[in-house]
């Protein structure tokens, strides 16, 4: 099989331990989340660019299980941040609040049927927060990340997001897994997968 | 030992239509880009050779995401080459590609015959070229490629076309969406190519069903991987029955086994393309597996089963 993409959830290079937050959404991830401890799983990487360090007063906005690679994003720094944690309801907060329990950042929890946090989509919660944010870095679905980036261009905040896309050589060999970009098509796995939101031309 | 007491050294090397290879896996053109990702992540060393990725006469932007989807047994792509063009080929990929190690073949793309031709003779003269690689076959573009590929009077003119623009050996790759194979290499050979590279990708699709509509940008994509090597066996079989010329194998490669099957189907070398995503190292391991083979056969060559399967040739 094709390998699959993952963002990093956690990293310890003290530990060696590396955590990767996988939502079950067909075979390959069925596969991976059935593994045993002592499966031997290949892994190559890290592979592409990262988000860049917050500043002070960002807000990291995550849809769904595109709360991973901001958990890892909020580690790098203990700068006041805040986190959008946003599902469209509660049984899809796959992580748990220990993860986030992180100097520096505040929690505001989100769902868009209301049944845990305040009630609304990602775009609604970061338009009640947007006025006077440091830079925002999102993860989640790309319609989400439309909005977004759309909220963010009228305010006039620096905004960069992790994209996913299907992958095959996740080492940009193959220009399987473009993004449409201001510059032309641009790869996921290698250009980004994060980019600036002004760059990126999202549908 | 040979007869004169001297020790015969064992070796992988084949001569593909005058393209002298240290071994006979070849990364295909598409999967591998310009070969600088792979560079970085494994060398080149474990290769004989590598197609580039199909250059066209002006740049290509290719077609909208999504571009690839895993399939049973395989994947669909649609990337529709992509592709800098002819002078940034020449400019910024070349260069760093001169004495890599591995011969070097450059694939080609055009929507009409002058624009093929344009393309070779950009590429005449150019150092570091070691083949070309016509690609008449590629399911994803509308105008052009696969249009050459499944008609043998088309095929005869582009492969002419080119053949007058070039004094390097010129392999011509076919597409297995057609009727009759052998029809269209003869064409080829007829024309003046030198061998046949085969096959490219099977024309396909798959429908996102919670989208309710195709999953490719581009609708239809090319099959590739394990689930098409029975059809490319096949074709390749029937190819090396129907041409002098030597036959570059490829579709679904996954282990030294499969090599195996190629060349004693026929092929003179094989090419590699969704295996090396499944492993980076796949090279390596075919060469290790093919020495092995030979070891255990008593083969100095892999010539001593080229074809082997199909019984001596008819002509």
């Amino acid at each position: 099989m094709l390998p699959r993409p993952f963002s990093i959830y956690k990293a310890d290079p003290l530990t060696g331990e590396l955590v990767l937050l996988i939502e079950i959404k067909g075979r390959g991830t069925a596969l991976l989340a059935g593994s045993s401890p002592a499966d031997k799983i290949e892994l190559l990487g890290p592979l592409g660019s990262g988000f860049p360090t917050p500043p002070a007063g960002s807000l990291l906005v995550a849809g769904g299980a595109g709360i991973a690679p901001l958990v890892f994003l909020a580690s790098s720094t203990e700068v006041p941040q805040t986190l959008l944690y946003c599902a469209r309801t509660a049984g899809l907060f796959a992580c748990p609040r220990r993860d986030l329990d992180m100097p520096g950042l505040s929690i505001v929890e989100a769902t868009d049927d209301g049944s845990r946090g305040e009630k609304g989509t990602a775009a609604a919660v970061l338009s009640r927060r947007i006025e006077g944010a440091g830079a925002v870095f999102a993860c989640g679905p790309r319609p989400m990340l439309a909005a977004v980036k759309e909220i963010c261009r009228q305010a006039g905040v620096k905004a960069w997001l992790s994209l996913e896309e299907r992958m095959a050589c996740g080492i940009g060999a193959c220009v399987g897994c473009v993004v449409a970009t201001t510059g032309g098509y641009k790869r996921v796995c290698r250009d980004g997968p994060v980019f600036p939101a002004e760059e990126v031309i999202l549908k | 030992m040979s007869e004169q007491g001297q020790p015969l050294e064992v070796s992988l090397a084949v001569d593909l239509c005058g393209i002298k290879l240290d071994n006979p896996i070849l990364a295909a053109s598409g999967p591998f880009g310009y070969g600088h990702e792979y560079r970085e992540l494994t060398g080149f060393k474990d290769l004989g050779g590598i197609i580039v990725k199909g250059v066209s006469l002006e740049p290509w932007e290719g077609n909208p995401p999504p571009r690839v989807a895993e399939t049973a047994s395989g994947m669909l792509n649609a990337v529709g080459l992509q592709n800098p063009g002819l002078k940034s080929f020449l400019e910024d990929h070349l260069p760093s590609l001169r004495g890599a190690g591995p011969r070097l073949l450059v694939n080609l793309v055009g929507c009409t015959v002058e624009e093929y031709a344009g393309v070779a003779a950009g590429l005449e003269g150019a150092e570091g070229i070691d083949g070309l690689e016509l690609n008449i076959s590629c399911p994803n573009v509308k105008a052009g490629g696969i249009a050459f590929g499944t008609d043998p009077q088309a095929t005869g003119r582009v492969v002419s076309a080119v053949r007058q623009e070039t004094k390097l050996p010129l392999l011509v790759k076919l597409s297995p969406n057609v009727t009759d194979i052998g029809a269209i290499a003869r064409a080829a050979e007829e024309a003046g190519a030198d061998g046949i590279s085969l096959i490219n990708t099977i024309s396909g699709m798959i429908i996102d069903t919670a989208q309710k509509k195709p999953l490719l940008g581009n609708a239809f994509g090319g099959l590739s991987g394990p689930a098409i090597m029975p059809v490319a066996l096949k074709m390749v079989w029937q190819v090396a029955e129907a041409v002098k010329i030597p036959v570059l194998g490829m579709g679904g490669i996954v282990s030294a086994g499969d090599t195996l099957q190629f060349i004693m189907a026929g092929a003179r070398a094989v090419a590699l393309g969704t295996g090396l995503f499944y492993e980076p190292d796949l090279p390596s391991q075919l060469k290790a597996g093919l020495l092995e083979y030979m070891d255990k056969e008593g083969l100095r060559t892999l010539s001593e089963i080229e074809g082997v399967a199909r019984g001596p040739k008819k002509f």
